[in-house]
């Protein structure tokens, strides 16, 4: 070795001392391989640091032409016969629509499926519904899109025969499946986080399965599976490709569920495919519904982690 | 009256375990709806697709008419895409991890920030790095619309994923591993090198093969940065245009034409086989790293 000076390593550790290893570099290449890594490490902070520059610097041109005020609460969105109508609400109520009727489907089915792999399914029928639910979470969105477009829909003709061929129930319905399988296994972690022994304690006093289930572990549970929830509820908020060949891009306020309309993030695939120049309100428009999008699953995001440490604490 | 209080309390038994029977049949029935509904998935895509399914399809130039259509400049734009990005992320993804479990062991604010930081990341939405590409790789650094601003957001978008299944892995070798090595008189880095990263391997290539077959069927940032629906031409550098799978199943799912929808459904076959060779890479390697042991 070319080290002349004593390394701190050789020091002799006193007897009781916790022995705490730490990197430290040999020469000079093991140094450089440490700040390459840090570099890297450092590129994920970097990241996010572009995403907000780039989203607050590029939308700053757009509300110069379009005053805050008229954007968010303007209720008509029409980009394209030039000047252009620029009122978020529609899109919003739109990714809305789609959120929380994705919700509605995946919520309730995707914490029963919970229930059932975790407290009633046997090992074996566990081993094959896992992996099956986690082939469903792998299909690419785009499939989802296509599913909806020519499966769900033309289903749903039969129920609702004036239903037009994209429209807001199916992207809600497929939506809803593709975040079934995150429901499902988030909320089957908050499930398994339940010590048994509170499970064997109402055993004890006689209770029956669903007693159990529903007194003891969903209520110890219960805020790791609003967190699991939240977190679904915004991986949807975010979903472009199912909802925008699903639901379709018409930016119309309604409320009605067999109608087309179109959310944040189908409005920006299609304005960044189309022709919009450079530089023109309507190319900057994709940013401003870009910072809008990105604030609402950013607050969502930080909710379900406040939540998913206070349930940590809990039993920890 | 001992009698008729057993006989209540036999009926509400009765009633409560009848109870549990049909939250159990509510609960086997939501569990099962995601196995049917991938049955249903792959039946429908099966009819519609398996139709146009054929080595031509697959060989062809892109065309506007539905009947002579192939796939094959999507096939080679999607697979020099994820190659790139798979080049760009996975280095600097399993660097980042070992700086923040190996180097980093006294867990600073920087590294306690970083790894938020990450968590964050992982939660927005892909187009936002669509849009975050568009910004720096495409107009900032005049990258334009071609293969290397494609993979260099996709890069962005899967290396949180990358750090995070490192960081797994890493989490998961024994510490005797590299106490043993440290006493044998090896650096730091060189047990991290020898000892370290050689056991976390399948579990890194696992990871990777996941983070890369989640970027292969990713659709929407690519389209804000650029990538066509219709390229004459297969790819040759990475600074051509292209045009990925995906992109063109969502193109020709839009279209009017049914013949494009069921060239869309054939897409889907193909993308869903690549999907399945590559993880099938990964359980393998999973079972090889198992059997080693």
């Amino acid at each position: 070795m070319a080290n002349a000076t004593p390394s701190p390593d050789s020091q002799p550790i006193a007897p009781g001392a916790r022995f705490r290893r730490r990197f430290r570099p040999r020469g000079l290449s093991e140094g450089v391989v440490k700040w390459l890594c840090f570099v890297c490490a450092l590129v994920s902070i970097l990241t996010t640091v572009g995403i907000i520059t780039v989203l607050i610097s590029q939308s700053i041109p757009f509300f110069k032409a379009v005053s805050p005020a008229d954007f968010f609460t303007g209720t008509v969105w029409s980009p394209t016969p030039e000047p252009g109508k620029f009122g978020v609400i529609p899109l919003i109520v739109g990714t809305l629509t789609i959120t929380v009727g994705a919700g509605l489907f995946a919520v309730p089915l995707g914490l029963l499926s919970a229930i059932f792999l975790s407290e009633y399914a046997n090992p074996k029928l566990r081993n094959f519904l896992k992996p099956t639910l986690e082939l469903l979470a792998g299909i690419p969105t785009v499939v989802y899109g296509y599913f909806g477009l020519f499966f769900v829909t033309p289903l749903l003709k039969h129920v609702i025969p004036e239903i037009q061929s994209s429209n807001a129930l199916s992207g809600a319905i497929v939506v809803g499946i593709m975040i079934l399988p995150l429901v499902s296994s988030l909320c089957e972690d908050a499930i398994s986080a339940v010590p048994r022994s509170l499970r064997e304690g109402a055993y004890g006093l006689g209770a029956t399965k669903m007693e159990v289930t529903t007194k003891i572990v969903i209520p110890g549970a219960l805020s790791g599976i609003m967190a699991s929830f939240i977190l679904a509820l915004s991986r949807a908020l975010g979903e472009t490709m199912a909802v925008t060949l699903a639901a379709g891009s018409n930016p119309v306020l309604t409320f009605n569920p067999a109608k087309a309309i179109e959310t944040m993030t189908a409005y920006i695939v299609s304005t960044s495919k189309g022709d919009a120049g450079v530089g023109t309100v309507r190319y900057n428009s994709i940013f401003a519904v870009g910072v809008t999008l990105f604030v609402f699953t950013m607050a969502m995001n930080l909710i379900a982690v406040r939540l998913v440490k206070k349930f940590r604490q809990v039993y920890s | 009256m001992i009698g008729s209080t057993d006989a209540a309390a036999v009926k509400l038994l009765a009633k409560r375990k009848r109870a549990d029977r049909i939250f159990r049949a509510f609960c086997f029935f939501a569990a099962s709806l995601g196995v049917l509904i991938l049955i249903l998935f792959l039946y429908k895509i099966l009819i519609d697709g398996v139709g146009r399914m054929s080595w031509n399809f697959m060989r062809t130039n892109l065309s506007s008419r539905p009947a002579r259509t192939g796939i094959w400049p999507a096939i080679v734009g999607s697979a020099y895409v994820m190659a790139l990005t798979a080049i760009i992320a996975v280095p600097m993804g399993v660097a980042a991890a070992v700086y923040l479990e190996e180097f980093n062991t006294r867990k600073s604010r920087l590294s306690e920030f970083i790894q938020l930081n990450i968590a964050n990341l992982a939660g927005v939405p892909s187009i936002v790095y669509g849009m975050l590409g568009l910004a720096v790789f495409v107009r900032w650094m005049a990258l334009h619309e071609s293969v290397l601003s494609g993979a260099l957001t996709m890069s962005l978008l899967i290396l949180p994923m990358v750090i995070i299944v490192t960081q797994e892995a890493l989490r998961a070798v024994p510490k005797g591993y590299r106490d043993g090595s440290l006493a044998l008189g090896s650096t730091y880095w060189q047990a991290i090198r020898f000892q370290v990263l050689p056991s976390a391997a399948p579990g890194i290539f696992t990871g990777i093969i996941l983070a890369i077959s989640r970027a292969m069927g990713e659709t929407a940032p690519l389209i804000v940065v650029g990538a066509a629906a219709y390229v004459s031409s297969i790819p040759r550098n990475v600074h051509d245009r292209y045009t990925v799978l995906p992109i063109k199943i969502f193109d020709w799912a839009g279209e009017a034409k049914p013949g494009f929808n069921q060239a869309a459904a054939t897409a889907i076959l193909v993308l869903m086989i690549a999907l399945l060779l590559l993880n099938s890479v990964a359980i393998y390697l999973r079972a090889r790293a198992r059997l080693r042991r």
